[in-house]
């Protein structure tokens, strides 16, 4: 092996990490069993930071000119363009939201910039131990563009110009996406693209391909994932929304369950993750006493679980001892406080941790403690929607 | 004939007192009412809008991390966060609040409501006249400021329908009545876009269409749901030659306008506005909702505080109390007895609003005007495309009290 490749196979990319974080919920050889699909559709995973995209079919990569590092890590968002129709867009933010199907027509845009229109189909991918949503499995079909509906009228257009019969004429038959003769500014401003039938059936043959691929594989990891939610999502789980929600806030933080024996974390930010040098699976269910030591002054700790006790925020200096590499400790200012859901009832309690040593080198435009409140601000924001679920 | 509806106006600073009580008590803060400079602005924080690459969370932490300091500070009446919440079962998932201390149970006053355009009046609460603990930040399109004018701030609303309920007051030295005008409406639409969260809407009430007080401002606030108004099918009647797309609502009880597009912000922006004042040139009270980040936005004619002045409104919906401003106009209901939280339903808040609504001629009728106004004509097809209920299936009729409004036109 030469030096520029064993230098090379040293630093996994952010791609291989994604991937690998991906494959590692199912059996080996899970993403060469979904390469063989020749289907277009990508596996997103809302439980990473900007819900990217953790899987990308070929097909999908040939569909859009994009190559596969250009697309893993990346959310939906990315293909959209200025022409997409906002509606639309809602529908799958809210088809997400609500941890359930859609199937929306919609303009994209390829790494060319030109637009396209497709059938877009996504389903939720549930486990079926904890109940909750693992992933989410879109497939996307090319609309050939015969019917075409405004607003929400069922009139059949037919436009008037040569040229659009042409296109349409020679391809109604056919399940292709559009000829590039046709004016792609004509295709911008189309209000809509109803798909026909067939390309309706023919994403929900995908989705149905793609989901018995992770069901089986799943299965042989021993950690089943089904279309339907099999059971209750278990209490100490959070919705994905929420977590979705949670993810977009950059700033150190967790998420604590009041109601749970000991008050575990129910969630920690990445940002979390790497202040104090911990992995995610080594936080989540433990109380966070592990962050306080020998030096740490019981006084504060009396302190804070008094603000608890009386459901009242509080900001506090304590003693942590990181699990960095140094296992260094550090100081931290350490503002608490109970954040209520949809019920009006205190549902969790948010720790916001700031390290004093950045209180100064802060962002000279936002104050320090202005910063860790807005973090308490947004987590107020995302829990108080997390119990509206529409019946 | 002068209009007037008799009921009591949601307190938004901890310096508004009641109308008549200000003639006995000194207002405000304490300070000299005739003095306009009662704040201090030069000690907020201030906000410009960035280009598009810095940092776009920057006025969302702003905003949340000042709300967060008063909120723990006890500025609000009462905690929002604990006021249930509930989105109602159906299609369009209206969204209801039980929210008891929001309307206070003090004396009605009288609000004149056949006049969407009035002066400003110095004797009245105007935003001034609060603290300065109230105000959050300085927020302006881009500085320097034009010479002479005043700055805008953005304040909290102490009565919060939800959490990061904020006012933004363009050129609040100015003291400037409720009205829409370019460079507001721009302003407004900056920060819909500067938040870049498409669940922080920004809103605006006329008068006549439950503004509570003359002095102009928009109302802002963050709810992680969609709101049904959001929603709601459009069919396009016509693009400007800016490329500002207008669409008809369909299917949602509130007849409707929808703005977007555009080959700018300001171009979005000032087909609005146009729209707005063509509507307020002829009287005629609506909302506004900033929704979609300002991508989508929504102008909503209405002619409820008339008809209820002319007793027109059915006193089972006037005991609910709810005065459909532009969030109840979009979905969020914000109810205050609990026996309409409990027993509310798709069907009622559905006919609440198509109660608000202006009637299929009305409607048409306003539009031929703003068309006008605006320089455009409607390419819509005259198709005669059924209006369903989401319901029943059935229809639910509008007709705004045409033969009550042209008597009311005529005085």
């Amino acid at each position: 092996m030469s030096i520029t490749q064993s230098s090379a196979s040293l630093f996994t990319t952010a791609t291989e990490e994604k991937e690998g974080a991906f494959s590692a919920r199912y059996s080996l050889w899970i993403k060469e069993a979904l390469d063989e699909l020749p289907h277009s559709f990508t596996i997103t995973d809302p439980f990473i930071s900007g819900h990217p995209i953790v899987f990308a079919s070929p097909g999908f990569l040939k569909m859009t000119g994009y190559s596969r590092e250009e697309v893993i890590g990346r959310n939906g968002r990315a293909f959209q363009g200025p022409k997409t129709n906002r509606r639309s867009i809602m529908e799958i933010r809210e088809a997400i939201r609500e941890e359930r199907p859609v199937q929306v027509s919609i303009l994209n845009y390829r790494k060319s910039g030109s637009p396209f229109w497709m059938l877009f189909h996504m389903i939720p991918v549930f486990g079926n131990d904890d109940g909750r949503v693992i992933h989410f499995v879109a497939v996307q079909v090319p609309i050939s563009g015969r019917k075409m509906r405004n607003g929400s009228g069922c009139s059949e257009m037919v436009f008037g110009s040569c040229r659009r019969e042409v296109c349409l004429g020679s391809y109604v038959h056919q399940e292709r996406a559009l000829p590039v003769e046709c004016d792609e500014q004509e295709l911008e401003n189309w209000e809509h693209c109803e798909a026909s039938e067939s390309e309706k059936l023919k994403s929900v043959e995908a989705v149905g391909n793609v989901l018995s691929v992770l069901t089986r594989y799943s299965e042989f990891a021993g950690r089943l994932v089904c279309g339907k939610r099999s059971c209750l999502r278990v209490a100490d789980c959070l919705s994905s929304s929420l977590v979705i929600s949670l993810g977009r806030i950059k700033q150190s933080f967790v998420l604590t369950n009041p109601c749970l024996p000991d008050m575990p974390i129910v969630y920690a930010s990445d940002a979390f993750l790497t202040l104090t040098g911990y992995k995610r699976h080594e936080v989540l269910g433990q109380n966070c006493r592990f962050l306080s030591g020998v030096d740490t002054d019981s006084s504060v700790l009396y302190e804070m679980k008094e603000c608890i006790l009386k459901g009242k925020p509080c900001t506090v200096q304590i003693l942590n001892y990181s699990n960095r590499k140094d296992k260094s400790t550090f100081w931290n200012l350490l503002h608490i406080s109970p954040v209520r859901n949809a019920s009006g009832k205190t549902a969790y309690f948010v720790g916001v941790q700031m390290e004093a040593s950045c209180k100064d080198i802060e962002s000279k435009e936002l104050r320090p403690e202005t910063r860790q409140l807005s973090v308490v601000g947004a987590v107020r924001v995302a829990v108080r929607s997390s119990f509206m679920v529409t019946c | 004939m002068l209009l007037k509806i008799k009921r009591v106006p949601a307190v938004v600073s901890n310096h508004q007192k009641d109308e008549t009580a200000e003639e006995e008590e000194g207002e405000g803060c304490g300070r000299n009412i005739l003095s306009k400079c009662c704040i201090n602005v030069e000690r907020l924080p201030l906000y410009t809008c960035k280009p598009a690459e810095e940092n776009v969370t920057f006025l969302e932490s702003l905003l949340l991390g000042e709300w967060e300091d008063r909120f723990q500070r006890g500025l609000f009446r009462y905690d929002v966060t604990a006021c249930e919440t509930k989105v109602l079962p159906g299609k369009y998932g209206f969204i209801a609040q039980l929210n008891e201390g929001r309307h206070l149970k003090k004396r009605p006053t009288e609000f004149p409501v056949d006049q969407v355009l009035q002066p400003f009046d110095v004797n009245k609460f105007n935003f001034t006249k609060v603290s300065q603990e109230e105000l959050l930040f300085q927020f302006e399109a881009d500085l320097p400021l034009e010479a002479g004018n005043s700055p805008s701030v953005v304040a909290i609303n102490v009565s919060p329908i939800e959490y990061g309920h904020v006012l933004l007051i363009p050129q609040v030295l100015d003291c400037l009545p409720q009205r829409i005008d370019h460079k507001s409406l721009l302003l407004a639409l900056h920060m819909a876009v500067e938040a870049a969260n498409p669940y922080f809407r920004v809103g605006y009430n006329s008068l006549g269409a439950f503004a509570t007080i003359n002095h102009l401002h928009f109302q802002a606030y963050y709810l992680a749901m969609p709101f049904p108004i959001e929603k709601a099918h459009s069919l396009k009647i016509t693009t400007t030659n800016d490329g500002v797309r207008i669409s008809k609502l369909m299917s949602y009880p509130v007849r409707g306008l929808l703005f977007e597009g555009g080959n700018s912000i300001k171009e979005l922006s000032d087909a609005v506005s146009n729209a707005s004042v063509c509507l307020q040139n002829n009287n005629i009270s609506f909302n506004i909702l900033i929704s979609d980040s300002g991508k989508r936005i929504f102008l909503l004619p209405q002619c409820y505080a008339e008809k209820q002045a002319l007793g027109g409104v059915s006193s089972e919906l006037l005991d609910t109390q709810v005065n459909p401003a532009v969030w109840e106009m979009s979905g969020h209901m914000v109810l205050k007895r609990k026996e309409d939280y409990e027993g509310a339903t798709e069907e009622k808040a559905w006919s609440l609003l198509a109660e608000v609504s202006l009637s299929e001629e009305r409607f048409k009728e306003v539009n031929t005007m703003i068309f006008e106004a605006i320089g455009c004509s409607a390419e819509e097809e005259e198709e005669e495309l059924e209006e369903e209920s989401s319901i029943s299936g059935g229809f639910i009729r509008v007709n705004c009290c045409i033969s009550v409004k042209e008597e009311a036109v005529s005085n």
